[in-house]
């Protein structure tokens, strides 16, 4: 941690340095540690500590930017002399937006220090319990225990500062039996709101209950998805068209489908980085505050997210969601992003989803899903860790895995009923994070199995 | 830099390391983008760090900084020791590293031009004549130009006494045009798609794909595919295109034959592998005409290199010959455990991340034929070019890609041009379907820079040497 105040001065150097000109300072420093384990035992134990700074120097229309994680005076100067270079041989850019002027966002307690200081005796204790129960019912357990602690500040030459430091735990399993697996997933901004032995015994449960997989025919049915399921869902209409960037592209699910119906109604998704029950970040790194958006209501598509250039082009104000520059280049071509996603529950406990359904499939999660043609967000992937058949409203046995081609869009315009309780997930590729619960979707397109 | 990388090794052995190795990491990349005629990015990126991997009472601990101060090495390496004993709570087979690794020497990828000695306003020229070439194809939406260039220097060092010095210099670019018609969208890029080709090369191959020249061809295209009749649905023969046959490996084959999936070390993250190792040596992955060789040495492959994050030189490894699988990619833990040497396939994504075994180059070897005259052999098909998505399950086996272009092949020629063109398979099956093979004129080595693995997640850029290849009966055009 280096603290706000140290943040503060950090960014106030680099921004002195580019002085004449107006200039931007995103700052980000992240201490994370990763227990992974494997074949019931830690393979792998890693500890990251780092901290970075992009710097953005504006001259007329046109941009440089250079980053660096080399924060003493020589490293923040060369950054800038870089940056300066790359303005002054830029074209001019019509779209680039004004720097704010805004009052930072209201602080938002989300750091806690016992995730911070989270030991790696602690999470080998509660790792290693997993797998004696696995190994002791015969069972492989394999996954991941992350936690980190992560500051971010924006500031630029118009006065504006913003900071925010929070913490985020992340546990996930999958435990494997002789032809069949289970997977449990929980996220939290404290490490001690997840219970490992309850995530453990979940995965324990499904493979167990997984074993002697049938065959089954690919078609089309009935669905009861788990929300680790639903959150692909979430996440790929996020990753295919939630974005302004791919609506100047004309790839966004939501051309011609702003302001219509295009979801059953009870399908609400929102994006709120000040969500207490998500893990919250209250500016992107433009310093423009995050709010509650509304990217669809009752089934109603309610338009895309901004940062400030899709904003500008498009005639919008920012929604505060510019894409981070410390994300991988292959994630920051994405454009802006929504990072703190949720998807309404309804009032049904998962059983009462399955009760209900006539014949169909309850799916714990989908694996490696992609896109197939982005206009209707048509996504092929397979099932993994646990598919079941329902017949007549109960399980009735556990099938092989499948693969499916669907429209989601389309999927979630046949919800007929969704769960009271939802699961936080994240991923810790680009930091998206989606809260998301079970739903039963009337017809789901399964096109290929494996023999 | 090797002094820092001793010091903290001596502090680990000192303090009960039975291995320790070090790794100080230096990147530099410079990434251009040209979207529309307006320079959207144009910056630099700077970064560097260290991690230190311990081995304790046989268990792991990794810790990494990206601070290069002395008192920041005692503190990281006495971190990552204190890791390594809170993994050996969790108890498993202790690591058997095999026999050390003592390489020593210096490594830099040989280029023609340096391309961060090449000026600014010669790379903004050449986006700026792509981009005027796209413009010149009536109808396309959105016009993308990047190029990308990376620096990174790696010192490395272990307890067994090898002291390395290496620089790796990558040269990327391409471009992508965008056609929007009524309720479609279509993409056509070149080289190759998700932005750009990569290579392990200078200036001159940027000079080598020739950008300008093919950009209005490229827009054209785009163009035409939103009016282009939609792929059938059915079963029937295939040619790829090299760049696709490139995707086809990294996923069905690169993938599978990593030993550290077979050994279900990513299974609750990428997955494992149906290469299981009874399958060494007996396995028959392709037909007669399939020959995959793993390798860290042929010139331009993003897996080239003077050794690996291990310390372990740059070799070749036969995977596949004559359709029997013979090879893994490994790493010294995975591979001492079937009792081989390890073939340097250790690979870290940066200085904060421990080295995974990753691909290096996988090729598939070029057979005889020429891309017309497989063609011309074809009676009734599909040509399918240039990927655009790709799934595949969680042991390599059951997948699916889709293709940015695809062709009907009647009696031996190209016809109608088809729209999202997609095919499934079987990875075994699909291999064996393969009756042929382009040659040595149509064998091109792509690069692959977004591969992703492990957790803390890591990209990893890959080489895949290929040239268009045929497969029998395939099942294509499956849609939504």
């Amino acid at each position: 941690m280096i603290g706000e105040d140290q943040a503060k001065r950090l960014a106030e150097q680099a921004l002195e340095l580019c002085l004449p000109d107006r200039a931007e300072v995103a700052l980000k420093a992240n201490a994370s540690q990763l227990t992974r384990f494997a074949e019931n035992t830690v393979h792998q134990n890693v500890l990251e500590s780092d901290a970075r700074v992009n710097i953005r120097i504006f001259q007329g229309e046109r941009v440089g930017s250079a980053m660096t994680n080399r924060l003493d005076p020589a490293g923040l100067a060369a950054a800038v002399q870089k940056a300066r270079l790359y303005a002054s041989q830029s074209a001019a850019d019509p779209y680039l937006p004004a720097l704010i002027r805004q009052t930072p966002p209201a602080a938002l307690h989300s750091f806690d220090p016992e995730t911070a200081n989270h030991s790696p005796e602690a999470r080998a204790e509660a790792v290693g319990e997993l797998c004696r129960r696995a190994a002791g019912g015969g069972l492989r357990a394999s996954g991941a225990f992350r936690v980190a602690a992560e500051e971010m500040a924006a500031a630029n030459s118009e006065g504006t500062f913003s900071y925010h430091a929070g913490t985020t735990a992340d546990f996930q399993t999958v435990v494997m039996a002789d032809g069949s697996s289970g997977w449990a997933h929980a996220a939290h901004w404290k490490a001690g709101e997840i219970s490992v032995p309850d995530l453990g015994q979940e995965a324990i449960r499904k493979a167990v209950d997984g074993r002697g997989a049938r065959s089954f025919e690919p078609q089309t049915l009935t669905v009861v998805l788990d929300p680790y399921a639903t959150a692909d869902l979430v996440a790929m209409l996020n990753l295919v068209g939630m974005g302004a960037q791919s609506v100047i592209k004309g790839q966004s699910w939501m051309l011609d489908r702003v302001g219509k119906q295009a979801m059953s109604e009870a399908v609400s998704i929102w994006d709120d980085g000040r969500d207490p029950e998500g893990l919250p970040m209250v500016f992107d790194c433009e310093g423009v505050p995050k709010r509650h958006l509304d990217i669809v209501r009752n089934g109603v598509v309610r338009g895309p997210v901004f940062d400030g250039k899709t904003a500008k082009r498009l005639g919008a104000a920012s929604t505060g969601h510019a894409l981070s520059p410390f994300l991988p280049p292959l994630a920051r071509g994405f454009g802006p992003l929504a990072m703190n996603l949720r998807m309404a529950a309804g009032d049904a406990a998962t059983e009462e989803l399955i009760a209900s359904t006539e014949k169909g499939l309850y799916i714990t999660r989908f694996h490696y899903t992609r896109t197939v043609h982005p206009r209707d967000c048509v996504v092929t992937g397979m099932t993994r860790d646990g598919v079941f058949l329902i017949e007549r409203g109960r399980l009735a046995y556990p099938i092989k895995d499948l693969r499916f081609t669907q429209s989601y869009v389309g999927a979630l315009n046949t919800v007929e009923r969704i769960g009271s309780e939802t699961r936080l997930l994240s991923d810790d590729f680009i930091g998206m994070s989606v809260r998301a619960p079970a739903i039963k979707i009337k017809e789901f397109r399964f096109t290929g199995a494996t023999a | 830099m090797h002094d820092l990388l001793e010091r903290a090794i001596e502090q680990a052995t000192h303090r009960g390391a039975g291995y320790a190795d070090a790794r100080i990491v230096e990147n530099q990349s410079e990434s251009l983008l040209m979207r529309d005629g307006i320079m959207e990015v144009l910056d630099s990126a700077e970064d560097h760090g260290f991690g230190i991997r311990v081995l304790v009472d046989g268990s792991w601990g990794f810790a990494s900084s990206h601070d290069l101060r002395p008192a920041e090495f005692e503190r990281v390496t006495e971190q990552a020791i204190r890791i390594a004993k809170a993994s050996a709570l969790v108890p498993g087979g202790k690591v058997d590293l095999g026999s050390a690794v003592a390489s020593r020497g210096s490594y830099v990828t040989p280029v023609r031009i340096d391309p961060f000695e090449v000026p600014l306003d010669q790379k903004i020229a050449v986006l700026a004549a792509a981009d005027a070439g796209l413009s010149r194809a009536a109808g396309v939406r959105v016009r993308e130009v990047n190029l990308v260039f990376i620096r990174e220097k790696r010192w490395f060092a272990n307890s067994d006494g090898a002291r390395t010095e290496q620089t790796i210099i990558e040269t990327g670019g391409g471009m992508v045009a965008t056609a929007v018609g009524e309720g479609e969208v279509q993409t056509r890029s070149y080289p190759t798609s998700f932005g750009r080709q990569q290579l392990t090369a200078g200036w001159e191959a940027v000079e080598g794909w020739d950008l300008p020249g093919n950009a209005e061809r490229i827009g054209n295209e785009a163009v035409a595919l939103l009016s282009a009749e939609r792929c059938p649905s059915g079963t029937t023969d295939l040619i790829l295109s090299g760049d696709q046959v490139a995707l086809q490996i990294h996923e069905s084959c690169g993938h599978p034959i990593e030993l550290d999936r077979v050994f279900g070390t990513e299974a609750a993250y990428a997955g494992t592998s149906f290469l299981t190792t009874e399958k060494l040596g007996t396995f028959r992955y392709g037909s007669e005409q399939v020959n995959i060789t793993a390798d860290s040495v042929r010139p331009s492959g993003l897996g080239t290199f003077g050794w690996d994050d291990e310390g372990v030189p740059a070799q070749s490894t036969p995977i596949v010959r004559n359709g029997l699988f013979i090879g893994y990619l490994m790493s010294r833990e995975t591979a001492t455990r079937i009792g081989l040497q390890t073939n340097g396939c250790m690979r870290a994504s940066g200085w904060n991340r421990i080295p995974l075994i990753r691909m290096t180059n996988v090729s598939l070897e070029p057979g005889e034929w020429s891309l017309p005259d497989l063609i011309a052999d074809t009676e009734d098909g599909i040509y399918m070019e240039t990927n655009r998505s790709w799934s595949i399950d969680d042991r390599r086996y059951n997948f699916q890609f889709g293709t940015e272009v695809g062709y009907q092949i009647k009696d031996g020629k190209l016809g109608r041009l088809y729209r999202n063109p997609t095919y499934t398979g079987i990875t075994p099956e699909f291999w064996n379907s393969c009756d042929a093979v382009c040659g040595l004129s149509d064998w091109r080595m792509w690069g692959t820079p977004n591969c992703g693995k492990g957790q803390p997640s890591q990209i990893a850029h890959t080489g895949h040497g290929a040239a268009p290849a045929r497969f029998r009966r395939v099942r294509v055009g499956i849609h939504q």
